[in-house]
């Protein structure tokens, strides 16, 4: 084990509690909704993002069509294609190696393994979304077979973890003007979207911010 | 097939093609100095909208709650420089108590 190996489990420790607690309480909804029993574990295996799970589950729990539920969590997870362009190059080996990595790819990985300049450390994603995974496989299959024992994690206050966690990466990745504009103008698109548009919707438009960059210096 | 399992299939299958797509067909290459200078900015653009949209967002829009406090008990820790963990441990036990009160 390297040293940006045990930075990467330094760093995605912190929220690791959270993103279980989380992974239970999916599959506490899912089970109440009428998702099954496996269906829901299946989801956390291949979808593996946390809120796209949440918006297709309160669709389907709402008497959304399937459609309706597609569009939702797709619509939330669209930012993983711009995160997989932006920090290809940082990919090597073979195919299978690069295509199960990827599948590493959540929020929380890439926000940790940050390097500043809009690069980002391999090592460090791969470590935290090893940490990540079977936690949030594991922790839907507690919720569906009976985590009602246990609280709402928004009794313990760990869907602040989350924006906390975000708000120090963020912090940690502005240096420069332009950085600090578009983490401003990022953040004002979303606020202003955030009462009208469809989840997710926010979030894309603030990524599309970034086009500003095609402006020279 | 049901519903549920439809959904699962596609959103599965639509995700795993999001993540895969960059280091599955673009790995190693430099991408064009115009298009590295658009991603230097992801980060800070995207990371401000999940921190706008997971500490306000909620059902029908915007839901001002006990979040919002904890997320600013952070930015308090954060401005001290304190580590990480402490700084997600300070968010989740002041809006934990928020949410006593």
């Amino acid at each position: 084990m390297t040293d940006k190996h045990l930075e990467g489990l330094r760093r995605i420790a912190p929220v690791t509690p959270a993103s279980a607690s989380f992974g239970i309480a999916f599959g506490i909804l899912a089970t109440t909704v009428g998702m099954g029993v496996l269906a829901p574990i299946v989801m956390s295996a291949t979808t593996f993002a946390g809120s796209a799970q949440f918006a297709a589950a309160s669709v389907l729990d709402d008497g959304g069509s399937i459609a309706a539920a597609v569009v939702a969590a797709v619509l939330l997870n669209a930012r993983y294609l711009a995160i997989s362009i932006a920090i290809a190059d940082a990919f090597e080996g073979s195919l299978l190696r690069r295509f199960f990595e990827s599948q590493l790819i959540v929020d929380e990985s890439w926000a940790v393994a940050q390097r500043g300049g809009g690069r980002i450390d391999r090592r460090i994603l791969v470590v935290a979304g090893l940490v990540l995974y079977p936690c949030w496989v594991g922790a839907t299959a507690l919720g569906v077979f009976g985590g009602g024992l246990l609280g709402k994690p928004e009794r313990f206050g760990l869907d602040a973890a989350f924006p906390a966690l975000f708000l120090a990466l963020l912090v940690s990745v502005v240096r420069t003007r332009r950085e600090i504009a578009a983490a401003l103008a990022g953040g004002a698109v979303a606020l202003a979207l955030l009462p009208f548009a469809k989840p997710g919707v926010p979030v894309i438009a603030a990524a599309a911010i970034c086009l500003v960059g095609l402006w020279k210096r | 097939m049901s519903a549920t399992w439809l959904v699962v299939l596609i959103v599965g299958a639509f995700t795993i093609s999001f993540k895969a797509a960059g280091p599955v067909l673009l790995a190693g290459r430099q991408l064009p100095a115009r298009l590295t200078s658009v991603f230097e900015l992801l980060a800070p653009s995207l990371l401000a909208a999940l921190v706008v949209t997971q500490s306000l967002g909620g059902k029908g829009g915007i839901v001002l709650d006990a979040r919002l406090v904890g997320v600013g008990a952070a930015a308090v820790a954060i401005w001290l420089r304190a580590p990480l963990i402490l700084v997600v441990v300070v968010a989740a036990l002041t809006t934990a108590l928020v949410r006593l009160l």
